[in-house]
């Protein structure tokens, strides 16, 4: 196809005298999704989203809870979320900075919440995500244990649970491990 | 024996079948002549993404097929697992950067041929490289990579008045893919058929175990490996991220992973499985790339002689039992953010954000109301959350000309509420603003509507 080559030519003049300056990589997909997400945020009272990196890195952010209900009423928890340019093709990551005691989250901050690994689809978004996080507080689950000790408790002595749960938060030891204060 | 005496017996007898004789299948502006398969030679440049196992097929066959301008461009470096498919490599090769030895192996075999390599991440460049491409051949093994280069490609596509795609802005792209004994081929003309975004549906989305199956009750092999990958690393490393490519790292997932396959009776892990299910690794087949590459190469040479009209427009293969293959002719997504045309709206330079999103409300294509507006990644307006539509408020009053860097035209996308069938539903638009007035535009514009 000839026509292609001088086509290209053609392409070359227009792009020198084009008024719009050089071609920008456009926002990936994942970004524009992301925004979308954002901007429509409808977030309960007990929820707070901060952006560290300021107003136009969306791809960044963290989220404080606290729980208004249940065992962790008083606490404050952070959470980081980190969204790659492919999302809602992959889960966005999130991490619990704030140490706390709880059958779904370990010491590390890695949280056991399906819809962040193996149920996430495209149709969830950021809004389901923060009020599945919001949820793990308010009806902690000792069927889906990553700190296996809390677990255990929750499930046999709801009672002793309930004021591990408060020693942690008030910034002490449960067992061998220390959790700094978060009320 | 008339035709082999017109022309030189030459390499290129098998393509001159091609181009030089005219045929009841080719494209409507397929001219044969000995000048359409020199310009191939000399003027069509032809990128490839990747020199792994397809990209080693592609720069073979897209050489042999009389493209004799080509750039590769891959990050990687040559590892000893790699040699039995990936033929351009040998085992002194082992640490080399892929990009240059599959250049300076296929140059070394096929004369004439100009192969420019370029070790460095798809990120590293700059637009402007891969515009100076006519098409760019895709060896990729993740929908990451996919998805930037479809990025890429697709913001060289203008469209005109009417919203249709500007022929000269088009950046064909040929996609190849493979999984084991399965891949596929297709041809993405963005503007023309789907891009990459329309179907992203089409990928799977990756298997993922729930964490705490990983940390409680592991029944697979699998399970043991990812939970020496992703939990018992961070907990014994701390602040060190997990690096696939270090083989300490992966050493040492594996060691972990044995333990607790013993501990838990599943047999099973071994150091290549590790790798596998760490680095997400589906066995390569070479006769599958071979394949693949082959349609690939094809379909390129299609795209810039119009020898024949090209495939519509997704090829799939499965060699696994017997052979299945076909071809399917998937639809572009018409509100496609990468690909699609977008609303065309005309203002003054004198609006201002506020104005605007009135504008975007009155606007009888778009009827929208509650406009969250973002251009090439800074957001001029969010309606929530509340943190950020404090920060974005004083734009409000700003003239949206200037928001934009004073550019005479430029995409922004919108995201808001409008009307479908009665009923608010929340949209995202893509929008190009064009500012009345402003050097030419006005002339561009009707020069592609005519």
């Amino acid at each position: 196809m000839i026509k292609l080559f001088k086509v290209k030519e053609k392409q070359r003049e227009l792009a020198e005298n084009a008024s719009g300056g050089a071609p920008v990589k456009k926002q990936s997909a994942g970004e524009l999704r992301l925004h979308k997400d954002i901007s429509e945020l409808n977030l309960p009272k007990s929820c707070t989203i901060q952006f560290p990196n300021g107003k136009d890195d969306l791809m960044n952010f963290e989220v404080t809870i606290r729980p208004d209900d249940g065992y962790y009423l008083g606490g404050i928890f952070l959470f980081s979320f980190q969204v790659s340019p492919i999302y809602p093709h992959e889960a966005p990551k999130v991490k619990c900075k704030t140490k706390v005691y709880h059958p779904n989250i370990d010491l590390e901050g890695n949280v056991c919440l399906n819809i962040l690994r193996e149920d996430w689809k495209p149709v969830l978004n950021i809004n389901t995500v923060i009020y599945g996080l919001y949820h793990l507080f308010t009806e902690p689950n000792y069927e889906d244990p990553l700190n296996h000790d809390a677990a255990a408790m929750l499930r046999e002595n709801p009672k002793l649970f309930e004021s591990n749960v408060r020693r942690a938060m008030a910034g002490g030891y449960v067992g061998q491990t220390f959790f700094p204060r978060c009320i | 024996m008339a035709e082999s005496a017109a022309t030189q017996p030459s390499r290129s007898r098998d393509l001159d079948k091609l181009l030089l004789r005219p045929g009841n299948l080719v494209g409507p502006r397929f001219e044969p002549s000995a000048q359409l398969r020199d310009d191939v030679q000399n003027h069509a440049r032809v990128l490839v993404v990747g020199a792994g196992g397809l990209g080693c097929e592609l720069l073979k066959d897209l050489a042999l097929s009389g493209f004799h301008n080509l750039d590769v461009i891959d990050m990687d470096r040559i590892e000893v697992t790699n040699l039995n498919r990936q033929f351009l490599f040998r085992v002194e090769d082992v640490g080399k950067p892929k990009a240059e030895v599959a250049a300076k192996r296929v140059m070394e075999r096929i004369s004439g041929v100009n192969i420019v390599p370029h070790f460095c991440r798809i990120e590293d460049k700059d637009i402007d490289f891969y515009n100076d491409f006519m098409i760019i051949a895709l060896g990729l093994d993740s929908v990451e990579a996919r998805s930037y280069i479809n990025n890429v490609a697709c913001s060289f596509l203008e469209y005109d008045s009417d919203d249709n795609p500007l022929e000269e802005t088009i950046k064909p792209m040929v996609d190849g893919g493979t999984e084991g004994f399965k891949g596929h081929a297709r041809v993405i003309l963005p503007g023309v058929t789907p891009c990459f975004e329309c179907t992203i549906w089409l990928f799977p989305p990756q298997v993922k175990f729930p964490l705490c199956t990983l940390a409680e009750t592991p029944r697979t092999a699998a399970h043991c490996i990812e939970y020496a990958h992703l939990i018992k690393w961070n907990e014994a490393h701390g602040g060190t991220a997990f690096d696939p490519d270090n083989p300490q790292h992966m050493k040492w997932v594996y060691d972990e992973a044995a333990k607790r396959a013993e501990l838990f009776g599943i047999p099973g892990v071994t150091y290549s499985f590790t790798q596998g299910v760490v680095k997400n690794i589906i066995p390569a087949i070479a006769s599958t790339n071979a394949i693949i590459s082959a349609a690939c190469t094809l379909e390129t040479l299609k795209i810039a002689t119009e020898c024949s009209k090209t495939m519509s427009n997704y090829l799939t293969y499965n060699g696994s039992e017997g052979l299945h293959t076909k071809v399917a002719e998937f639809e572009r997504d018409k509100d496609c953010l990468v690909c699609g045309p977008g609303v065309l709206i005309e203002v003054d330079t004198s609006v201002t954000l506020q104005k605007f999103m009135n504008l975007l409300e009155e606007h009888p294509k778009l009827q929208l109301t509650k406009a969250s507006i973002t251009h090439r990644g800074k957001n001029l307006y969010m309606q929530a959350p509340p943190v950020l539509e404090e920060m974005t408020r004083s734009n409000l009053c700003l003239p949206l000309f200037e928001l934009m860097g004073k550019l005479s035209k430029d995409v922004i996308h919108v995201n808001g509420m409008t009307n479908k069938n009665n009923q608010k539903v929340s949209c995202l638009r893509k929008l190009r603003v064009t500012f009345k007035g402003v050097d030419g535009v006005t002339d561009m514009d009707t020069a592609g509507g005519a």
